[in-house]
């Protein structure tokens, strides 16, 4: 169902979204984008630039956030303009019971989505 | 968590070489701290991409299994075409790829002298004419838009524009947090 773009009101918030984030998740993503930057895989390398630990990659994070909003227009083809700025990491720590990343709207690590769509 | 404290104060200048200044490192040993800065005299030079991009079915499935994103319209072309694309189109984050490519080579021009280790990234957008979708054949510039120095952290504004077929599909800009020492 694809949203309507006489339904939507200006200042409108899009449902909240919770997603996990685990270092199988940052090694796949690695992979598919091309981003081998070592801060998010290898611990060692990590603290060794003064990082905490690993972190993601702000560029899966700003996937994830896109996520919540294609699947509320319903038309993923849609977006003209998205943009984020990274406010703060999202520390993975090498567990599975791994942190979370919030969508727009939560604080703690966070991403400000400006995104524009059409319909 | 200092060094991702993003919210910079204002007053930013342009570097036009390294200077260091002393006392703006919060650490405990209160050492001198390196500013981090790049010539600002780049900006404007342009990194082609030295071979076209090829988007592919298979590389967007691979990119949307890796965001945990199961729309159908990254994988199933029927699906794509009940949409009103000719093809499997890519998840919007996709032309990254494209900006990655580009950035990466804008950081390792030796006149620049960025160090990849300290990059952190800043801010990211995007900017379509249309989605991305298989079969698309594309062409991009990365461009060096912007050089300042913010907080002891060096900034690198960059813009990737990708065509098909010479029209525009999608400008990535991407800002780049050099962290000073």
């Amino acid at each position: 169902m694809t949203l309507r773009h006489a339904d939507v009101e200006v200042g409108a918030e899009l449902p909240e979204r919770t997603f996990r984030v685990r270092r199988l998740d940052l090694v796949r993503y690695a992979g598919a984008s091309g981003d081998f930057n070592p801060i998010h895989w290898n611990e060692r390398f990590a603290k060794s630039v003064g990082l905490p630990d690993v972190i993601a990659h702000g560029m899966f994070t700003m996937a994830e956030a896109g996520r919540v909003l294609t699947d509320w227009t319903g038309d993923a083809g849609c977006v003209v303009d998205y943009s984020v700025r990274f406010s703060a990491p999202v520390v993975v720590p090498d567990d599975d019971e791994a942190p979370r990343s919030p969508s727009a709207g939560r604080s703690g690590p966070r991403t400000t989505t400006e995104p524009s769509a059409c319909s | 968590m200092a060094p991702f404290d993003l919210d910079f104060q204002p007053g930013e200048r342009t570097a036009r070489r390294a200077v260091r200044v002393s006392g703006t490192g919060p650490g405990p040993e209160d050492q001198e701290r390196e500013t981090v800065a790049i010539n600002a005299e780049y900006v404007g030079r342009e990194y082609p991409a030295p071979e076209p991009y090829e988007v592919t079915r298979g590389k967007i499935r691979e990119f949307a299994e890796a965001i945990n994103d199961h729309n159908p319209v990254y994988v199933d072309p029927e699906a794509a075409k009940a949409a009103g694309h000719p093809d499997v189109i890519a998840p919007p984050t996709f032309p990254v790829i494209l900006g990655m490519a580009g950035s990466a080579i804008a950081v390792a021009d030796p006149d620049l002298g960025v160090d990849f280790s300290r990059v952190v990234h800043g801010d990211q957008s995007f900017h379509y004419s249309r989605p991305l979708r298989a079969g698309d054949v594309l062409t991009a510039v990365t461009r060096i838009t912007d050089v300042k120095t913010l907080g002891g952290n060096g900034m690198l504004t960059l813009e990737t524009v990708a065509e098909a077929d010479g029209e525009h599909v999608v400008t990535a800009g991407m800002m780049l947090v050099v962290r000073g020492e």
